[in-house]
């Protein structure tokens, strides 16, 4: 019943916020549409930075093909949008304007996250059973098929992109998704799984000592991780209307990979504040456009070098100020490591 | 018959340069247990630098000498750059986990290509022929000079590093430090020198590899690295991921099963098929053709 008021507080909020930035209070209110579409990209950067997380932060393991779920997510959904939904729309024609629009973007994503779920569970399995650092290209290599797929498949745009999508997105949706992102993270780290989940990213060999069934749990939190992405995927899509498949190469990989990295990996307000962070850098250092991505690969080194644990290491925003709590599966007996 | 054997030989060519590649992937893998994302990279660093080289040596006539300049220059250039990052990135964390040391792989690998678009600029360069060429058809198989070339200096150059590895001190201290790096300090063993000589070489291989593919394939740019390098860690994955004989056996494999799938089926596969083998590895034999099983211990 609180979580149920809890879900209708944050969505009236978040529905007052929308109606308020895109001017429906006045003009005074409005946000410059630069400035909206910006902080808009901040949600969808939030939700892969945050889903990403839950595999790279969490587990332990290490998915560098996160634009490829993205990808999955996008192209699905608005195949979907695009293709069924006047018929969707048509049949369920005695919902008002907003419910029938909802409910075809609603669809449009489930369908996405399905098929990104599929996919990262068909590229985790063979990888995920082995330790070591197998899955890094397997992602790698999985991201740039993906794309490779979509440009020949001609029912999408292939290589000329796939316009068209209709925007259903908007603020209201990206941050209810983003909320949503984090509830989910949040609850499943702060749950036993989440536990065998930080074990497994510990120490692997001690948590299938313990009676983890490591490959289940890595494959279950990678799964869940991909289908976020694909939520993700979808909301861009449908948020910019136009979607091609140089949109999601590798590079976009790596930039969700500096956001939690920059944030601090395993932790869940270190990857919204990386996400924060890195569009902003983006978006003021953009005259310098052909020194960013130097500039930020530097910087990852850099971090790597002198504080691999990131900006909020394992903590959260609020323990990082107030109290210093242990974090989450470090014993009692260890200081913090570096 | 005659579109096998063409193929076979195209493949040969190209399975040569994935094997150059693969060679450095697994002797770093070896001494580091690192996927050294940036090899990709030094491959087409060695290339531009070849590219340079050889616009400045070469003189109005393609030679053999320039040629061999051309490709020694790139390969210590490269062999310098191995170090380097060897020494200023990788080193500060080896003691850290194995995520840190693989992320700063990446941010490497990403410094490379993002420099490399702003030192060499972004449009794709082409590679001045540099050795005189010609065509020998043998049965209606046409075998250009370029890939004699190719073959031919691939495998000089790994029957070397083979003697090096096999018949030196410094290859015997390799062969100690990829099998335990601890015990090998322990021996007396200077770990750091070796590590550093381990890029240095694996780099200068990925650094000819790149000189052979601008004579090959003339076309050069700051992003040829990742895909070179995807396949070439495939192939070293294929062959079993720290075997020097395995990642020639997973280049040559990988090499000609592209050309094959490129000539027999479609280009559009051309990509896919290397990652369509890396699944099947990982799935039936993980520890490669010639790779041996590692139990984890604790």
């Amino acid at each position: 019943m609180r979580g149920f008021l809890l879900a209708l507080a944050v969505g009236g909020v978040l529905l007052l916020t929308n109606a308020a930035f895109t001017g429906a209070f006045g003009a005074g209110l409005a946000m410059p549409p630069y400035l909206l579409q910006i902080v808009c990209l901040a949600g969808i950067n939030i939700i892969l930075a945050v889903s990403l997380n839950l595999i790279n932060g969490f587990t332990g393991q290490f998915s560098i093909g996160h634009a490829g779920f993205m990808a999955i997510g996008a192209y699905a959904a608005s195949y979907f949008t695009v293709t069924f939904g006047d018929r969707l729309r048509a049949a369920v024609g005695f919902l008002p304007e907003f419910g029938r629009e909802s409910l075809v973007l609603l669809v449009g994503l489930s369908l996405g996250a399905l098929l990104a779920a599929i996919a990262g569970f068909v590229v985790g399995v063979p990888s995920l059973r082995l330790r070591g650092d197998y899955l890094a290209i397997v992602t790698l290599g999985f991201g740039e098929i993906i794309r490779v797929i979509i440009q020949s498949l001609d029912a999408v745009g292939g290589a000329r992109g796939y316009a068209g999508i209709p925007k259903l997105a908007n603020f209201f949706w990206i941050y209810g998704f983003a909320a949503l992102t984090v509830l989910i993270v949040y609850r499943i780290v702060h749950s036993s799984f989440g536990r065998t989940l930080v074990a497994i990213r510990e120490d692997e060999i001690a948590a299938e000592a313990m009676g983890v069934h490591t490959t289940r749990a890595k494959v279950i939190s990678f799964v869940v991780s991909s289908a976020m992405a694909g939520v993700g995927g979808g909301l861009f899509a449908h948020y910019l209307m136009y979607i091609h498949p140089a949109s999601f190469t590798f590079l976009k990989s790596f930039e969700i990979i500096i956001m939690i990295v920059i944030g601090g990996l395993g932790s869940i307000s270190g990857s919204i504040l990386g996400a924060v962070l890195f569009i902003t850098l983006t978006e003021g250092l953009r005259q310098f456009a052909q020194y960013r991505m130097v500039l930020f690969s530097l910087l990852l080194i850099i971090i790597m070098i002198v504080r691999p644990q990131g900006i909020l290491g394992h903590r959260e925003f609020v323990t990082f100020l107030t109290r210093r709590r242990r974090p989450l599966g470090e014993s009692p007996g260890t200081p913090e490591s570096a | 018959m005659t579109t096998f054997l063409q193929q076979l030989v195209n493949g040969l060519s190209l399975g040569s340069i994935y094997a150059l590649i693969a060679l450095g992937y697994t002797m770093v893998y070896g001494v580091l247990r690192l996927i050294n994302f940036a090899h990709g990279d030094v491959y087409m660093v060695g290339a531009y630098v070849g590219y340079y080289a050889s616009r400045k040596l070469r003189g109005d006539q393609p030679s053999l000498l320039s040629a061999i300049f051309v490709m020694l220059i790139a390969m210590l250039a490269c062999a310098i750059l191995g170090i380097l990052i060897e020494r200023l990135a990788y080193r500060p964390v080896r003691r850290e986990s194995r995520l840190t040391l693989l992320i700063t792989a990446i941010g490497v690998s990403l410094l490379i290509e993002n420099a490399g678009q702003l030192i060499f600029g972004p449009d794709p360069k082409f590679f001045p022929s540099l050795a005189p060429r010609a065509d020998f058809v043998l049965e209606g198989v046409r075998v250009t000079s370029e890939q004699i070339t190719v073959i031919a200096v691939s495998f000089l150059l790994m029957i070397l590093l083979r003697f090096f590895i096999l018949k030196t001190r410094t290859g015997k201290a390799m062969r100690a430090v990829s099998f335990s790096l601890d015990a090998s300090r322990l021996m007396g063993i200077s770990t750091d020198k070796i590590i550093g000589i381990t890029f240095a070489l694996g780099s200068a291989l990925a650094a000819a590899a790149g000189v052979l593919i601008g004579m090959q394939i003339p076309k050069i740019d700051p992003l040829m690295g990742i895909p070179y390098g995807l396949k070439a860690f495939v192939a070293a994955v294929l062959g079993g991921i720290g075997s020097v004989p395995g990642a020639v056996l997973g280049g040559l494999l990988i090499g000609i099963s592209e050309v094959m799938v490129v000539g027999y089926l479609s280009s559009t596969y051309r990509d896919a098929i290397a990652f369509g083998i890396l699944i099947l590895v990982l799935l039936l034999r993980p520890q490669g053709l010639l790779g041996r099983v590692q139990k984890e211990k604790v």
